[in-house]
């Protein structure tokens, strides 16, 4: 659909349009400055090594989660259960850390990343086999999956899996200083952001270069073909959710392993949510999703900064990552028509 | 606690209390989502329509004094954000499934920011009607009382469910969710036809997100609404499309959130979490019941591409 060029247009003028629309709303309700809120955003997000640091980190789970929706997406299935399969992703890991944290720090991190990418792959593939074996809309199962999955989180947290010693807020006992996943050499960013990188690699490699990739494209563009050429379309739509889900499940892990130590309440603070906004708008191309990733964790990390600065509520991130995901929606529009209307203006000019 | 002590009878006359308290945000919701899907349309943005409905009518009590100017007040925001969706999914290529998504980011965000000032003030809530008032055991008068919200919800599903079924503009939403060209031949414009069936669901949900904030809980808060927007979609399509079946399942629905308050109020706090997922629980189950990879559902709205 479209060619690079026109895509990359197409959603500068989507990006454009919601910083307008955005910045409306900051003149016209809280009387701020939108372009000092916009030259603080971007010190927030990536004017000094240390801000850029944190956004680093906070993007490596939007690009894990954000595989969650873009696979399933190839195949033309649109699945928003990322946040429960981070969440109960970060309770397997946290559970399988503590079942082996005497082994030594690289068999408990396999260990966690192992159980968190089986348990969330299980979870998205559910979805994808409902929708697959019984005709349930995977969009709804899979979000009432999501409740489902932060309730059990509750549970385990609060009950099996609580640590007699975590008093105000009930966790799973720690898996040790000595087996969290360590920063990437001359950074405080820890392993994920390598982590996300590399699953969007493989990702990408897979899909352009391996007929199971073809596949996919020729499932996704047109079931009935795929069906009559002998694709097993189940098992496609099966492994598809089991990777997207295993990637939000180890975003999960990442969390637990590299940030809290721990699972708690703290894992579900929707990461899986706006990973949904970073596949849309990085097209569910897998590449695309590193810079998206990098740009919306940018804007998460300068939300404390226009709260202290400017005195706005902290859902104003919300807000604007609502605006874009609509105006990327919206924009959809415009392409195989934006060269028409270009067109069209400069003959009107000519006239 | 005060009153008789019920034992055990009191989880069900807990769960009772609960359809009748729990349930009204979802009748209109999926009333709303019901008119909506007849139409050929689905919004999955009631969600945010809720929040926005929720926080625009505890902002306008507070600051008018009138519960019921709230309640009008988020019908119009309700309207507005429906409009929204409806005129977004005109424009050709626009998915309508992934739209409804962005507007529930960005409604709910929306009334996080704009709500942020109605936190903490206390604004006045709407009345209960006490029916109850014939018994003497208090828990009885308590589950018994009754908001006007919700017998007009129970009001809106007959009427909704006679207007579609005997009057023109009735058959002409059924024509624009079964057929686009039968409904062209009739000479309806199908764009104009949603337009006014989505807008006016968007309505519908935000005088359930005004029932939130005015009557149960009664306070606005950033997480006043748990999914009940997103649950009423599943609802309809367990209601197979009928508004009178979405006013049983909304019942069915608030009677299973009621579950785990009510167990824990006589004792059982074991697995208070897991039975707080039972609405979840539920809906996926009757979806995988009522669906089928063979067949559209009975029922379905024949332009509906969503349970295609």
């Amino acid at each position: 659909m479209g060619t690079a060029l026109e895509r990359i247009a197409v959603s500068a003028l989507a990006l454009l349009a919601s910083a307008v629309i955005f910045g409306l709303l900051l003149v016209f309700y809280a009387g701020v400055d939108p372009f000092e809120a916009y030259a603080l955003m971007y010190q927030g997000a990536f004017g000094s090594w240390f801000s850029f640091q944190n956004t680093l980190t906070r993007a490596a789970p939007l690009i894990l989660t954000a595989l969650c929706t873009a696979l399933p997406a190839r195949l033309g299935l649109i699945i928003i259960g990322n946040e429960g399969a981070l969440v109960l992703g970060g309770v397997a890991a946290a559970a399988a850390g503590v079942a082996v944290a005497a082994s030594g720090p690289l068999v408990t991190n396999l260990a966690m990343a192992a159980a968190a990418m089986v348990v969330g792959g299980a979870w998205i593939a559910l979805a994808g086999g409902l929708r697959q074996y019984r005709g349930v809309n995977e969009t709804i199962s899979s979000l009432l999956l999501t409740y489902i999955a932060i309730a059990l989180m509750n549970h385990f947290v609060e009950g099996p899996l609580r640590d007699p010693t975590s008093l105000n807020k009930p966790s799973t006992p720690p898996i040790g200083d000595a087996n969290m996943l360590g920063t990437i050499a001359g950074s405080d960013v820890h392993w994920g952001l390598a982590f996300g990188i590399a699953a969007c690699l493989i990702c990408y490699l897979v899909q352009r270069f391996t007929t199971f990739g073809f596949a996919m494209q020729v499932i996704g563009g047109n079931p009935k073909t795929a069906r009559m050429m002998g694709l097993n379309v189940g098992r496609y739509v099966l492994i598809a959710c089991a990777a997207g889900g295993a990637a939000a499940g180890l975003a999960g892990m990442v969390e637990v392993a590299a940030v809290h130590g721990k699972a708690n309440a703290s894992l579900a603070v929707g990461y899986g949510f706006t990973g949904i906004l970073v596949s849309f708008l990085a097209r569910h191309h897998p590449l695309a999703i590193i810079p998206v990733a990098i740009l919306l964790g940018g804007i998460g990390a300068s939300g404390g900064l226009l709260q202290r600065r400017l005195d706005l509520p902290d859902a104003a991130v919300v807000v604007l990552q609502g605006i874009i995901f609509v105006c990327i929606l919206a924009s959809e529009t415009l392409y195989g028509r934006s060269w028409a209307w270009l067109w069209r203006f400069r003959a009107a000019e000519g006239r | 606690m005060d009153g008789t002590d019920l034992g055990l009878w009191g989880v069900p006359l807990a769960m009772l209390a609960g359809a009748i308290r729990v349930s009204t945000p979802f009748i209109f919701v999926s009333l709303g989502e019901c008119l909506t899907e007849r139409s050929g349309r689905i919004n999955l943005g009631l969600e945010g329509t809720l929040m926005m409905g929720a926080m625009t009518a505890y902002g306008t009590a507070l600051l008018s004094g009138s519960p019921w100017l709230g309640v009008l007040v988020a019908a119009g925001v309700g309207l507005l954000l429906g409009a929204l969706h409806a005129a977004l999914c005109q424009l050709p290529k626009v998915n309508d499934i992934a739209t409804g998504i962005g507007l529930m980011l960005f409604g709910t965000g929306l009334a996080f920011f704009l709500g942020k000032p109605y936190i903490q003030p206390k604004a006045p809530n709407l009345g209960a009607l006490d029916l109850g008032a014939w018994s003497s055991i208090s828990q009885v008068q308590q589950a018994l009382q009754v908001n006007p919200l919700f017998l007009i919800g129970i009001a809106l599903a007959f009427a909704l469910a006679w207007a579609l079924k005997n009057t023109r503009w009735g058959l002409i939403v059924r024509l624009a969710g079964e057929s686009v060209d039968a409904a062209l031949a009739i000479g309806a414009s199908v764009g104009r036809v949603r337009l006014l069936a989505t807008a006016v669901g968007g309505a519908f949900a935000g005088i359930g997100g005004a029932f939130l904030s005015l009557y149960y809980p009664g306070s606005w808060n950033e997480g006043l609404s748990s999914g009940q927007g997103l649950m009423a979609v599943a609802l309809v399509i367990f209601a197979r499309w009928d508004p009178i079946r979405c006013l049983w399942a909304s019942l069915l629905f608030g009677a299973a959130g009621a579950i785990s308050p009510a167990l824990q109020s006589v004792g059982v706090t074991q697995g208070y979490y897991l039975f707080s997922a039972a609405p979840y629980v539920l809906t996926l189950a009757l979806m995988i019941a009522t669906c089928s990879p063979a067949r559209s559902l009975r029922g379905a709205p024949g332009e509906l591409g969503a349970v295609k």
